[in-house]
């Protein structure tokens, strides 16, 4: 797999995230998160922006960030599986935020030292945010697993629907490790050494075993991506050419 | 139910060398998300390098009834300002 | 964005003339109020009543706009409105703080709006129905709210005139954001003209209307003026914004849809033609077209947060415990 193609899965999952927290605006739990929310959803999008722009130049082909965002149908996306998840409820969210964060904020690092300019520009950015959010989303997953019995069975909930689908994150695609971008798979450790010292705190149980979901890589997605790729596109695509 | 979630006040240090100001409050349960509420609201703009959150229960206020004894006090002792003290010019600035 | 004139405040306050007169002195010099400070009862209802009012704009008014963000035709646009509309939620979190400090909560402000006692703003009360609306939005309901707010830094009560001047900073970007999002529709396709001209003609009269009722007809303003809350009267706002909306809309090339705006040699204003204040009076009473479902909304955000904050609640607790049991 070329680099361009490479750049694309991780701007889809940027994406396709940052679109997903981007739901909640205006129906938060509470106000604060009301403005907490869109803080991680504006970095994810601008990080997206920066990898659709840099895919785009390295493919040659003149296509621009909105190209590939907007022109691409459900089976182009190369998202994982688990950022295309839908909402549900707070715990789901901020679970999915966690498990997310805490694989991309060792993988940003690795990234600092990557061979192109623009991940390398990327990473100094991005591993800063995703820290962050890996406090915000950790700390609301402590709180809803040790809050009270209900939050307790929604969290619990969340890691049963949820935690399938994190395997897919370590996949490796054929340019990982070659200098550009970063082995996933080697992420693994650190992964799960966050992830476990917060459930720890949450009092979760780690699911040992949960069969693993996967697919997203390959274009072959869960029926919800074609919903939000529909909305997302709509008026892109009912005005081709237009300049917004 | 649910009961009310505390408010806090924010304090903000613009930049070092600079006090952390009062820029306002906002609403958590505990302090550390007090800490991260205040982050997400109150720095989106880089406003600030460092932040205190206090529980706005705990801060102790003077009262407005009082203000005349406790401030009007200062106005007439004009002998803690340096004008107060005349100083030929030819002695030079001090 | 978005105070509107206040509706039905209740200023009668029953405090000895002396009292009142002392008050109206510190008014009078320009001495701003602060939390403590003795103030008539009249004052403090009318600020709680206007600044919940405020607030409750704002966080209402995040729905409207929010229901593009998700079909923002670029990844640039989706950015700003993303960011615009989380403005208006912290816009609304600075408001109901400054409420606060007055001895009401955010809780009870909150369910006031949920039950419909409160009021907010009317112009939410209508559809966006295409994405032009975001740009009629940012443009016109922003620029009328600029309008407002700008005075309102100045308001006598500190706490509030403080968290205008936050709310101003911030919301410098907003009108400019809605107008190059029009800029763009009007220098576009045939269809994008359309669009444009259609949300100028559905957002006009609303945006107008914002600035409440004619002084002949608005009962409060005059004490709200005397006591340095509101320093400029609803159709001096009204007629200031119509003069400086109407060459930005001849820039677009879009026609305001007014067959009797003039322009008024003599004072060099644009004067507008007569408004429907039947409908501006049925929309604040709830009959806009979609004042149900924005109500709705927030009370489907409300109630289905609340096990979300009575955990934090529970664990706050807890920790409390722990930490004591710890020391």
């Amino acid at each position: 797999m070329a680099l361009p193609d490479a750049l694309l899965e991780l701007a889809d999952d940027h994406l396709v995230l940052g679109h997903r927290l981007s739901e909640w605006c205006g129906h938060a739990p509470m106000l604060e998160e009301d403005l907490a929310m869109p803080n991680m959803a504006l970095d994810l999008i601008g990080t997206a922006r920066s990898l659709y722009t840099r895919a785009g130049e390295l493919e040659g082909k003149g296509r621009t960030e909105d190209d590939l965002a907007y022109f691409r149908g459900e089976r182009d996306y190369r998202n994982i599986l688990l950022v295309e998840r839908p909402n549900n409820d707070f715990a789901q969210t901020m679970l999915r935020q966690l498990y997310f964060a805490a694989f991309m904020e060792p993988y940003w690092q690795a990234a600092l030292d990557s061979t192109d300019d623009v991940v390398r520009g990327v990473a100094g950015k991005a591993v800063k945010e995703v820290a962050y959010h890996i406090r915000h989303a950790g700390e609301w997953v402590i709180r809803l697993g040790d809050g009270t019995e209900e939050s307790a069975e929604r969290m619990q909930e969340a890691v049963l629907d949820l935690h399938p689908y994190t395997g897919e994150l370590f996949d490796e695609g054929s340019v990982e490790g070659e200098g550009a971008l970063p082995s996933r798979a080697a992420m693994h450790g650190a992964w799960e050494a966050t992830m476990k010292d917060i459930f720890a705190q949450a009092l979760l149980d780690w699911p040992e075993e949960l069969g693993q979901m996967r697919g997203g890589r390959t274009g072959q997605h869960g029926e919800q991506l074609g919903h939000m790729l529909a909305e997302m596109q709509s008026l892109a695509r009912a005005h081709p050419g237009a300049v917004w | 139910m649910t009961g009310e979630i505390p408010l806090w006040e924010v304090f903000i240090r613009p930049r070092n060398g600079l006090a952390h100001k009062h820029v306002g409050s906002i609403h958590a349960a505990d302090e550390v998300m007090a800490l991260q509420a205040a982050r997400d609201v109150y720095t989106r703009r880089g406003e600030g390098t460092s932040i205190w959150v206090v529980p706005s229960a705990a801060i102790t206020a003077s009262d407005p009834d009082q203000s005349g004894e406790n401030f009007d006090p200062a106005a007439d002792k004009i002998y803690r300002h340096p004008t107060f003290y005349d100083i030929p010019d030819e002695v030079g600035h001090m | 964005m978005y105070s509107q004139g206040l509706i039905g405040a209740d200023s009668r306050t029953e405090e000895t003339p002396e009292f009142l007169e002392a008050f109206q002195k510190r008014i009078d010099a320009e001495e701003k109020i602060e939390p403590n400070d003795p103030m008539p009862e009249g004052y403090r209802k009318t600020l709680v009543r206007q600044i919940g009012q405020h607030a409750h704009s704002e966080i209402v008014g995040m729905l409207p706009e929010g229901n593009w963000i998700t079909r923002a035709p670029s990844l640039r646009r989706k950015a700003a409105l993303l960011a615009k509309v989380q403005d208006e939620g912290g816009h609304g979190l600075y408001l109901y703080c400054a409420a606060e400090t007055l001895g009401v909560t955010r809780k009870q402000m909150t369910e006031e709006l949920l039950s419909g006692k409160a009021k907010y703003s009317s112009i939410f009360n209508y559809p966006t129905l295409t994405w032009a609306d975001i740009g009629a939005i940012g443009w016109l309901v922003d620029g009328a709210a600029i309008m407002n707010q700008i005075p309102l830094c100045r308001c006598s009560y500190g706490p509030y005139a403080r968290a205008m001047i936050r709310v101003c900073k911030e919301e410098s970007f907003h009108q400019r954001q809605g107008y190059e999002l029009m800029m763009s529709l009007a220098q576009g396709t045939e269809e994008q003209k359309a669009m444009a001209q259609d949300a100028l003609n559905r957002w006009w009269w609303p945006s107008v209307m914002m600035f409440g009722p004619h002084d002949s007809e608005s009962q409060h303003s005059d004490q709200s003026m005397a006591w340095k809350i509101k320093r400029f009267s609803n159709d001096e706002l009204r007629q200031k914004f119509i003069t400086a909306t109407v060459p930005q809309a001849q820039y677009l090339g879009l026609s305001i849809p007014d067959p009797d705006l003039t322009f008024n040699e003599e004072t060099q204003m644009w004067e507008h033609g007569p408004i429907d204040w039947n409908e501006f009076w049925r929309v604040v009473k709830g009959q806009g077209p979609v004042s149900r479902d924005r109500v709705k909304a927030r009370k489907t955000a409300w109630n289905d947060g609340a096990w979300v904050r009575e955990a934090a609640l529970a664990h706050a607790e807890k920790r409390k415990t722990r930490k004591m049991a710890a020391e």
